[in-house]
């Protein structure tokens, strides 16, 4: 997992590696994520996930070596 | 193409120097936009500011964002150049300038452009007040331009089209 910005800080950690069974999806990446730092409940609704650098819906299944990334709401510009 | 290329930046942005990569003999409107930091967000008096930029993402949607946008309007040329890091208040955030023949899709094209920006790429912004205080300014949830879904497994994968490669003058290195 990739954490930035306000989720890095929630999470106390920029990268942590989790091993998933088969077929677990973007939600149980997640899932795992918010059980192992509480802190990023705060964020949860307002999160957005990224496999290997493109935005994925939930039901997505991971594949090996997948970089997963949390994303909180964006300012650019 | 000349030279620059759309980029995340961790130096300043010299709009000049944005602005003559889109030049253009055959163009007769070319348009740049100039975002700078504001003094004051919310009434309240900004001293200055950091970006952090998901860099490896945001290569891909400033790559995907200019081949809409080539789709969308028959424009020359177009750069769009974003900052990352900690910004005094005045500073360039970011530049968009694009070349057109006509100035009707240049003005459109550069709109679309920065109101693009804002809400897909990866980035975000803490805001630093007098006394120091930093705050993570408020944003939206990305919208990114979609990839194709994912078949749920190995055994429902069925060919696909592969997807067409982003123009080899759009990816950076």
């Amino acid at each position: 997992m990739i954490y930035l910005a306000q989720a890095r800080e929630a999470a106390g950690t920029k990268n942590e590696e989790f091993i998933l069974e088969d077929k677990s999806t973007v939600l149980t990446a997640l899932s795992r994520a918010l059980a192992a730092h509480p802190k990023l409940r705060r964020l949860e609704k307002s999160i957005k996930v990224a496999i290997n650098e493109e935005i994925m819906q939930e039901d997505t299944q991971l594949q090996q070596g997948d970089r997963v990334a949390v994303l909180p709401p964006v300012v650019g510009g | 193409m000349k030279g620059l290329k759309s980029r995340i930046s961790r130096k300043p942005i010299n709009p000049a120097k944005v602005l003559k990569s889109v030049m253009d003999e055959e163009a007769g409107g070319t348009v740049l936009f100039i975002g700078t930091i504001r003094n004051r967000t919310e009434g309240k008096k900004v001293k200055g500011l950091e970006y952090e930029v998901y860099r490896k993402m945001a290569k891909r949607e400033i790559a995907k964002l200019e081949e809409e946008i080539r789709k969308r309007w028959p424009i020359k040329s177009i750069r769009m150049v974003h900052r990352e890091g900690k910004l005094k208040v005045g500073e360039v955030s970011i530049v968009v300038a694009v070349s057109a023949e006509h100035r009707g899709e240049a003005f459109d094209a550069a709109r679309y452009a920065i109101d693009r920006i804002k809400e897909s790429f990866p980035i975000w912004k803490r805001e630093k007040f007098s006394g120091g205080r930093k705050v993570w300014a408020k944003g939206i949830p990305i919208r990114s331009i979609p990839a194709p879904p994912r078949p749920a497994s190995e055994s429902d994968a069925s060919p696909r089209e592969i997807e067409p490669r982003h123009r080899r003058s759009l990816v950076e290195a």
